[in-house]
């Protein structure tokens, strides 16, 4: 046993570090946020050009075919700079789904492009309020023309394609790729809580689309490919997690009040010290999420809702509680704290809520324990 | 990363299920045999074929195993029941201690004794004055000729009433500050001058004692570490206990609560379905297998040859409160029945018993808000409340009542 990364994969991670310390400072989020892009278009070139985008797509299609582990460890940096990219969207979803169900034309067709940052990819799933699922989906694929509306679309006003989740035969998801440069694509732009990772409302009208591999793909399938992506998404909410309690611990250390920094006051560092608890097992847990992943373990789906629950706990309380430690400074536009409170509560949503993923591990213990029995 | 053995790995786990599954206890073992002398037995046994504290150099009747092994023992001897709970405060917190300030004749004579159950010690800390703030303790040690003469009064002392020695913290010198004044020293239970007094605890049990001290003489040579530097060696055990104690045994956990909620309805439904129960027991797993995780990063940096941290403090802080909620919930699952005591039913008398026990574990070895403190402080470097005992004469400090 060795529940560490390797020493390549921690280089990898001072590299990460230092490079969106230099390229993604908050005033790269800052100026998303305030103005009218739905992404930085320079950061998302120069992601793609250190080879992150490629990590996991194999080398024939012009991938790194490097593992799940180094993904991992670029996400959380990408957590911790709050970047305003799709990485997300088109790395750890529209990728991952057409490795996953593509057949070998489509990903020699797609994959390519999608490592090397020029096609921007998105998952589209949500069609109105509540969860998607197999029963309740409207969007229709019927002789490869897609029509129907999905919103909220990650990514979607910036994404090239779309894995666009279809009506099925009970049970099963029809995954239909679509190319958004048609003019039968109407996209409409939504606003969000955090306008530094553009969202959209995307409408489809008899729009020429390819089966994403050989027919309907069972929901439980579906779901697999969605427990990967929680794993990544786990990691990129700890990146946000960490971010948010350092950001609270310097502010506590030279902040003073009644004489003395807050930080020594018990009621500031049992709320930090708190933070850090919640942090760390959502580290642990997430290690153990990225090992399900990367070995190809059955136990994946515990590992991962597992992950995700613990990281979305841990990102949205530490994300909420930086902004009370910075009391009404805090609060202000012009503070940083809202980077991670608005981010934290965008992740937490983007595949599936706190209580879904809740009910996922319980589903997965329920089986663990059926079978022990 | 890799969750699974390495070969060796894998290799040294089958020597220990084997060595195990040959050599484990019999009903005709626990025969007529109290809990500590079953203990015993099972400890004997195995420090005669080496596999009673592992890590522990062979000099001392270890076998030198790596993190990683003891591990790997810890899991395969957990699949069996066996009691180990007289020896975790001697081989967890106490030889850690002796090995780092004990003479070299009192590691040679008390390690391997340790090791093998034949003794049990207790650890002498806490005091009516000092709990919490275990350097406010009061009990005195004063030279006289090659002996020091205690006198004093210790509370909480776990196992006191059956334990053969005993590392107790004094204070040798009022008139400097409370952390500079203490000295620590191995006391022989069984010398004159020694009373011991069970306390009853609120589940009924008596696992703690008041241990009072009269003119009890120690020698000199029994001094752990240098005159003043008992606060130094306290720090040893303690960073040790958070090691040791973690989440505190067998008891209510995730596995319990998906048993009952599996078993009992809500609304005609089993309470499984129910979405507030899923959400609760989802939470559990969280905290449980993150504490299981956290441990297997610890475990990995020990075998990477760094130092347990007060990082590790999180085990207790976590544990305990976890456990007292977990069984709380699982009486809930019962309804009213949930209050009903029986020993016949393992599935809510673990509950019961957890609930009761767990306040104990919450405030035993550094208290929730200590372990708390610990974080804020020493793993995050946040400022020290202002203290206003800092740097005055220990006799100067003023005290309630």
């Amino acid at each position: 046993m060795n529940f560490e990364f390797s020493e390549e994969q921690l280089m990898l991670r001072e590299q990460a570090r230092g490079f969106l310390k230099q390229e993604c400072s908050p005033s790269v989020t800052r100026s998303v946020l305030d103005g009218d892009m739905h992404y930085d278009r320079g950061l998302w070139q120069k992601v793609a050009e250190m080879g992150w985008t490629a990590t996991t797509i194999p080398e024939e299609y012009g991938g790194l075919g490097l593992g799940y582990y180094e993904l991992a460890i670029i996400a959380e940096e990408l957590g911790r700079a709050v970047a305003p990219i799709p990485f997300s969207s088109s790395v750890y979803l529209a990728t991952e789904a057409i490795m996953a169900f593509g057949s070998s034309a489509q990903k020699n067709k797609w994959l390519p492009g999608l490592a090397s940052g020029e096609v921007i990819g998105t998952l589209a799933l949500s069609e109105r309020s509540g969860r998607a699922t197999a029963e309740n989906l409207s969007v229709t694929c019927e002789d490869g023309l897609v029509t129907g509306t999905k919103t909220p679309v990650a990514d979607g006003m910036i994404a090239n394609i779309a894995v666009v989740a279809c009506k099925a035969s009970a049970g099963h998801v029809q995954l239909a790729l679509v190319d958004l440069a048609q003019d039968s694509v109407d996209r409409t732009m939504v606003t969000t809580l955090d306008p530094s990772r553009g969202h959209a409302s995307i409408s489809l009208a008899k729009t020429s689309a390819e089966p994403l591999g050989e027919g309907e793909v069972s929901w439980s399938a579906f779901e697999a490919l969605l427990d990967r992506a929680a794993v990544l998404m786990a990691w990129e909410q700890l990146g946000i997690a960490d971010m948010a309690l350092e950001q609270a611990c310097d502010y506590a250390k030279q902040r003073f009040a009644f004489g003395r920094a807050i930080g020594s006051f018990q009621a500031i560092k049992h709320k930090l010290a708190g933070m850090y608890v919640k942090n760390s097992l959502a580290r642990s847990n997430a290690y153990h999420g990225v090992w399900a992943l990367a070995s190809g373990s059955n136990s994946l789906q515990l590992a991962a809702s597992t992950a995700r629950v613990a990281s979305t706990q841990a990102s949205l309380f530490a994300a909420q509680e930086n902004i009370q430690t910075h009391g009404g400074m805090g609060f202000t536009w012009e503070f940083d704290c809202q980077f991670y409170y608005r981010r934290a509560k965008v992740l937490s949503l983007a595949i599936g809520s706190e209580r879904h993923w809740q009910h996922r591990l319980v589903s997965a213990l329920q089986h663990n324990h059926a079978n022990a029995a | 990363m890799d969750f699974n053995d390495t070969p060796q790995e894998a290799a040294f786990r089958t020597d220990v299920a084997d060595w195990l599954a040959q050599n484990q206890l019999t009903d005709a073992d626990r025969e007529g045999r109290s809990a500590l002398e079953i203990a015993k037995l099972w400890q004997r046994r195995k420090y005669e074929a080496g596999w009673a504290c592992i890590g522990w150099d062979t000099e001392y009747g270890g076998r030198g195993a790596s993190p990683i092994e003891r591990v790997i023992w810890d899991q395969e001897e957990g699949k069996y029941n066996v009691p180990s709970r007289f020896f975790v405060i001697g081989q967890g917190m106490i030889a850690p201690t002796l090995m780092v300030w004990a003479q070299p004749q009192h590691k040679e004579n008390f390690l391997p004794k340790l090791a093998s159950g034949e003794e049990i010690w207790c650890q002498l800390f806490s005091e009516p004055a000092g709990g919490s703030d275990l350097a406010a303790l009061r009990t005195k040690a004063e030279k006289d000729g090659d002996d020091w003469v205690i006198n004093g009064q210790k509370i909480w002392t776990s196992q006191a009433h059956y334990a053969d020695y005993g590392i107790i913290v004094t204070r040798t010198d009022p008139t400097v500050a409370k952390h500079k004044g203490l000295t620590m020293f191995i006391v022989d239970m069984k010398a004159p001058g020694i009373d011991i007094k069970p306390i009853k605890q609120l589940t009924g049990e008596s696992d703690f004692n008041e241990v009072y001290f009269t003119d009890v003489r120690i020698p000199d040579h029994y001094r752990l570490g240098d005159v003043g530097q008992g606060w130094t060696a306290a720090l040893t055990t303690l960073m040790n206990e958070r090691l040791a104690i973690g989440g505190g045994g067998p008891g209510a956990d995730v596995k319990l609560a998906l048993e009952i909620a599996t078993l009992v309805e809500i609304d005609g439904k089993p309470a499984i379905e129910d979405s507030a129960v899923r959400a609760k027991i989802a939470d559990f797993h969280v905290l449980e297998a993150g504490l299981e995780y956290n441990g297997y990063r610890a475990i990995t940096a020990l075998s990477r040859g760094e130092l347990p941290g007060p990082e590790n403090s999180i085990g207790k802080l976590v544990g305990a409160p976890k456990l007292q909620a977990i069984a709380s919930f699982c009486m809930d699952l019962l309804e009213e029945s949930g209050i009903v005591w029986s020993d016949d039913n393992l599935l809510t008398s673990l509950a019961q018993r957890s609930y009761m026990g767990a306040p104990g574990l919450r405030i035993a070895g550094g208290t929730d808000e200590i372990m708390t403190n610990i974080i804020a402080e020493r793993v995050l470097g946040l400022p020290q409340d202002p203290r206003l005992d800092k740097g005055i004469p220990f006799n100067e400090v003023p005290t309630g009542n």
